[in-house]
């Protein structure tokens, strides 16, 4: 057992965690893109940090990627936290826009505005197909080459890998595969369309009924926001 | 250019096919052939047992391979801050023109090869041009054709 304080709180975690899983354990949402279960952590996106230490010593760390240590004071929504999140949306989100994965975590977590152009790239680098290929389908057909600006994802001499067994599992788990769905914004950088839905228990009895506890997540009982 | 299996096994085997080398691997394979072969990096993989996207990766990350043939000399234009407040990337342009090729590419007859870097360490002679190891000093725009004769028969 190791003992940390999360948000002020003395937990007891396990050997072997990170601190992404005590949150998680503790019911605390941090969002991730680059994490994913069953592939090893790679703390890419940085979208996942938390704040460690106190005063001015604190740091952000990516909670994914950093081992529960004992006596570790972890802040997981400090107002640098929340920012620096935040920038990290609205960076990934200019790159690719069209990734429905992305513009949920802005809705999600309060990415209203989009002060960057959209690039409309088809890759945000987050290693998630590379991973997968390698270590949930024993392929290595694919990874990172070049660097820098130039750094792109592609099979070696860009030609069908005779590794590749063409199971789709890259594809499946790519956030800028994933179009988008349409909603009231369709045209625009930011989506945001599930802020302006709400689920009608809320109007009808002026409190969330829902037994789900969902507030209007699962979507099948929302209507657009009357105020 | 033929690559024959025995001279990349021979250098493979001169670093006893560790996956540790593999660097040093791809820099003999390089001198030999001024390239990395399509051919020598799959018999790199197999022989290394490094997965061969992993070798590609490798060989693309440095700026020292290249997986194109190259030209027999290979002018080499500085950019850096110091040669690129100085004129680099119009004495790279000068290049471009009197060699008809863009940076990074070779020429049609397999003469020269066109790169440009970031800063050699010897900002205090920039302009700089290095052709085939040798450092060309202050260099300008007039002095393009020259450097370029100099090799061209070479
Ligand atoms: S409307 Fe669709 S794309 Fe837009 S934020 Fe909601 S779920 Fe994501
Ligand atoms: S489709 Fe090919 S490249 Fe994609 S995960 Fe499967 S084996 Fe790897
Ligand atoms: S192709 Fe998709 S899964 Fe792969 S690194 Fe890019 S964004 Fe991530
Ligand atoms: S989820 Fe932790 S860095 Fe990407
Ligand atoms: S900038 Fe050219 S040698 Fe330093």
């Amino acid at each position: 057992m190791i003992a940390l304080k999360l948000n002020g709180l003395e937990v007891q975690t396990e050997k072997g965690w990170t601190l992404l899983d005590t949150a998680r354990f503790f019911g605390l949402e941090i969002p991730t893109l680059c994490h994913m279960d069953g592939l090893t952590p790679w703390g890419g996106c940085r979208l996942c940090v938390v704040e460690i230490g106190e005063g001015p010593r604190a740091k952000l760390v990516s909670s994914c990627t950093y081992p529960v240590e004992e006596g570790l004071v972890v802040h997981t929504d400090t107002k640098r936290v929340i920012a620096a999140r935040r920038m990290m949306i609205e960076l990934m989100l200019s790159t690719a826009p069209m990734s429905k994965e992305i513009q949920d975590l802005a809705s999600r977590f309060g990415v209203t505005r989009q002060r960057f152009p959209p690039r409309n790239e088809e890759c945000v680098y987050c290693g998630r197909c590379i991973r997968m290929c390698d270590e949930q389908m024993d392929a290595r057909a694919i990874g990172f080459q070049y660097r820098g600006y130039k750094k792109k994802i592609g099979t070696p001499f860009d030609i069908r890998s005779e590794e590749c067994r063409l199971c789709g599992a890259c594809m499946y788990v790519c956030p800028a595969c994933a179009a988008r769905c349409g909603g009231p914004n369709a045209d625009t950088d930011i989506c945001n369309a599930c802020l302006q839905v709400e689920p009608t228990c809320l109007e009808k009895y002026g409190e969330l009924t829902c037994w789900m506890y969902d507030a209007g997540r699962c979507g099948t009982c929302v209507q657009e926001k009357k105020s | 250019m033929d690559v024959q299996t025995d001279r990349v096994n021979a250098l493979i085997r001169k670093h006893k096919s560790e996956k540790k080398a593999l660097i040093a691997i791809l820099q003999d394979i390089q001198a030999e052939y001024s390239y990395l072969p399509k051919e020598a990096l799959q018999q790199v993989s197999r022989s290394v047992g490094v997965p061969l996207i992993d070798v590609i990766g490798v060989a693309t990350f440095y700026r020292a391979f290249s997986l194109k043939p190259r030209g027999k000399h290979v002018v080499t234009v500085c950019l850096g801050t110091a040669c690129h407040v100085r004129g680099g990337p119009k004495i790279l342009e000068e290049f471009e023109r009197r060699l008809g090729v863009a940076s990074g590419d070779t020429t049609e007859d397999g003469k020269f090869t066109l790169e440009t870097v970031a800063c050699l360490g010897c900002c205090a002679i920039g302009p700089v041009v290095v052709v085939d190891g040798e450092y060309h000093a202050q260099t300008s725009i007039r002095k393009v054709e020259a450097i370029i004769k100099q090799y061209l028969n070479k």
